[in-house]
């Protein structure tokens, strides 16, 4: 199998090769790693074919394109033996094509007699053909590497440009031009990569139990898959007369954003839910002739922090006898408020795992975000399940916290030890989960409040923008002041 | 809110959920609408298997639908008899009447207003602009 060279983007390290691996599983190639480092923005992969290579790039959010790998080094000299001893065969059939020779340097610069000396000493390669700088049939490129602030590159490639990648649609995406946003909305981007390691796809069936004003099941649905989400906020999806940005009135809802990118015709639709109480059916119900997983992948950024308001329904207390009539008579009056109690966030990240376990199909996938602490007092753990295989771990980091992208796989029912599914399914029926909420040490939701001010700091913030009276969940309830 | 979603959803009340009357959750008094869309062929096929096709025939017929067929169709009734392909050529599979027909009821008719009831408790859930509210009562959590 050939190598290419991938020229990833020198940002979301860690999310890199697991967005590569994702792309290559969803459109079933097989994908070899030859050389990756998190430190550096070319990858050496090993691929069947280029229209291998352009099925996996063209949806990649994280790279900026794919070459057919011609050599490399860690010099000029070196460089060009190498291309002559890899690549020879190949000069021939590109001789007199309209053809294109460029350079990319990573952390370093050439002026322009440079470029075109260096140029230049690759002219035994034979081509003849007129140099376009558009619509060339053949595109060639020079890379270099520098370390930081280095005079001389310390590596070098030459690739023959095969793909360009699907990154351009972030800027489709932008927060900045969507009708309709919360203070909570992921960035587009890593709203797009999240859809790809779940391996989102056209024929396939997505959800978000936490969807906001849907910023995951839009991503999804760019990638081809049909979506569907619950929010226990039914401001959030029927949306509230106005929009998080300011100055712009009107009507704006989830429904809309799906029309503002024209993909109405997958969104089949949101509902109002807790996921702990959730209406989805799940694998005990007995009219069920098999297990019956149906959804293909689960996509979300769970509620977390104090401000925004991790809560479930249900009461802190008990409610007596009397308490118990008053909702009963009351409940279907217009102005009736589900009472809501707060939770912890240990035991949603478990609910997340098991309704995921009860309701995707064999290999479907699971992406969920988790803000974690980089303190060392406080231990890492990745929620794990038994029906569950973790996929990838990446790592946003921010100051003194980051947010971990955690994506499971479901496993198939012959991989899952014998037991486990039964013991699974028994924590799951008991439900009510003990309120860990007085374990959860204050400093983690101090921390949880500096990380949202810093999620919320990136350029273009739409959190600036936010007309608090409107009322989207975020500033609505640090108005009436619960936090 | 598409039709379709009512194949996936149940009561919301804990109690409920392992008894079978709890399944299909029944529209009453619904407003519908129909909302037209392009057939997506690769989804109606991924999706034909996982449907619970006899509730997906009780919800139509409480609707007031055109009847669907006794038992589900199988992926084959989802696909016209393909034409001759030309060597090597790829030819666009054409959705047969019964994938029309599927893709109408699951897809482009919506709940818009009305309820939908538990049959094993009665419990209703409200749906208001296609949004139906799964929200529970503090004495039913
Ligand atoms: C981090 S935000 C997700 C934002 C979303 N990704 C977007 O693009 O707008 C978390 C969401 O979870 C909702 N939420 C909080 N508790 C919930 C619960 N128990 N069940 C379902 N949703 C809940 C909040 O209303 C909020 O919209
Ligand atoms: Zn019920």
């Amino acid at each position: 199998m050939p190598d290419y060279l991938v020229r990833l983007v020198q940002m979301h390290e860690s999310f890199r090769q697991a967005e590569l691996q994702a792309l290559a599983d969803v459109a079933e190639l097989s994908i070899e790693f030859v050389k990756y480092d998190n430190d550096s923005p070319f990858c050496i992969v090993r691929l069947p074919s280029d229209s291998a290579a352009e099925a996996i790039i063209s949806r990649s959010l994280l790279s900026q394109g794919i070459y057919e790998l011609w050599g490399q080094g860690a010099t000029y000299d070196a460089l060009h033996n190498s291309v002559k001893d890899i690549s020879s065969a190949k000069w021939a059939q590109y001789g007199s094509v309209p053809f294109r020779f460029t350079l990319d340097c990573f952390r370093g610069t050439r002026d322009q007699t440079q470029q075109r000396d260096i140029i230049e000493s690759f002219s035994y390669l034979g081509f003849n053909g007129p140099i376009r700088m558009r619509d060339a049939d053949a595109s060639f490129k020079v890379f270099e590497e520098y370390a930081d602030k280095a005079p001389e590159p310390m590596y070098l490639y030459l690739g023959r440009f095969v793909a360009a990648s699907g990154r351009d649609v972030k800027t489709t995406y932008d927060l900045k031009k969507r009708h309709y946003i919360s203070t909570t909305s992921m960035d587009a981007e890593l709203a797009l990569v999240t859809a790809n390691m779940a391996l989102a796809a056209p024929g396939k069936l997505f959800y978000d139990p936490f969807m906001g004003t849907g910023g995951f099941p839009i991503a999804c649905a760019h990638f081809g898959a049909v979506v569907c989400g619950s929010d226990i906020d039914g401001r959030s999806i029927r949306g509230t007369g106005g929009s998080a940005r300011k100055g712009q009135t009107g009507k704006f809802d989830v429904r809309g954003n799906f029309k503002q990118y024209g993909l109405e015709s997958q969104y089949l639709g949101a509902f109002v839910s807790d996921l702990t109480n959730t209406p989805f059916r799940l694998f005990q119900h007995s009219n069920a002739p098999s297990r019956g997983g149906y959804l293909d992948g689960i996509v979300c950024d769970p509620p977390y922090g104090i401000r925004e308001g991790l809560k479930v329904l249900g009461t802190r207390d008990m409610l007596n006898d009397q308490e118990r009539t008053t909702h009963q008579n009351r409940y279907k009056d217009a102005g009736y408020i589900p009472p809501k109690k707060p939770y912890s966030f240990t035991a949603i990240q478990d609910d997340i795992l098991a309704f995921a376990a009860a309701t995707l199909v064999e290999n479907g996938r699971l992406s969920m975000w988790m803000p974690t602490a980089n303190d060392e007092d406080i231990e890492l753990v990745i929620p794990t399940h038994p029906c569950l295989d973790v996929v990838s771990v990446c790592v946003q980091p921010f100051n003194k916290w980051s947010r971990r992208l955690l994506t499971y796989r479901r496993k198939a029912d012959s991989e899952i030890p014998a037991g486990a599914l039964e013991m699974a399914k028994k924590e799951y029926e008991k439900g009510v989960r003990a309120d860990e909420l007085n374990n959860f040490r204050r400093k983690y939701f101090e921390g949880f409040k500096e990380f949202e001010r810093q999620r919320q700091a990136p350029g273009g913030d739409p959190a600036k923008q936010v007309d608090g009276a409107k009322g989207i969940t975020g500033p609505w309830r640090e108005k009436n002041g619960s936090s | 809110m598409k039709l379709l979603t009512l194949n996936f959803l149940t009561c919301a009340i804990k109690a409920c959920k392992s008894s079978p009357a709890s399944f299909p959750l029944h529209p009453r008094d619904v407003e519908l609408e129909i909302v037209e869309s392009d057939i997506n062929l690769p989804f109606l096929k991924n999706i034909l298997p996982r449907l619970m096709w006899a509730e997906l025939r009780t919800i139509a017929a409480e609707l007031g639908l055109p009847e669907l067929p006794e038992t589900a169709p199988t992926r084959d009734h989802l696909v016209e008899g393909k034409e001759e392909a030309k060597e090597g050529e790829e030819v666009d599979e054409v959705p047969s009447q019964t994938a029309r027909d599927l893709h109408r009821v699951l897809l482009e008719t919506t709940v818009k207003e009305g309820k939908l009831v538990c049959g094993n408790c009665a419990h209703e859930y409200k749906v208001m602009e296609g949004v139906p509210n799964f929200l529970l009562p503090g004495h039913l959590v």
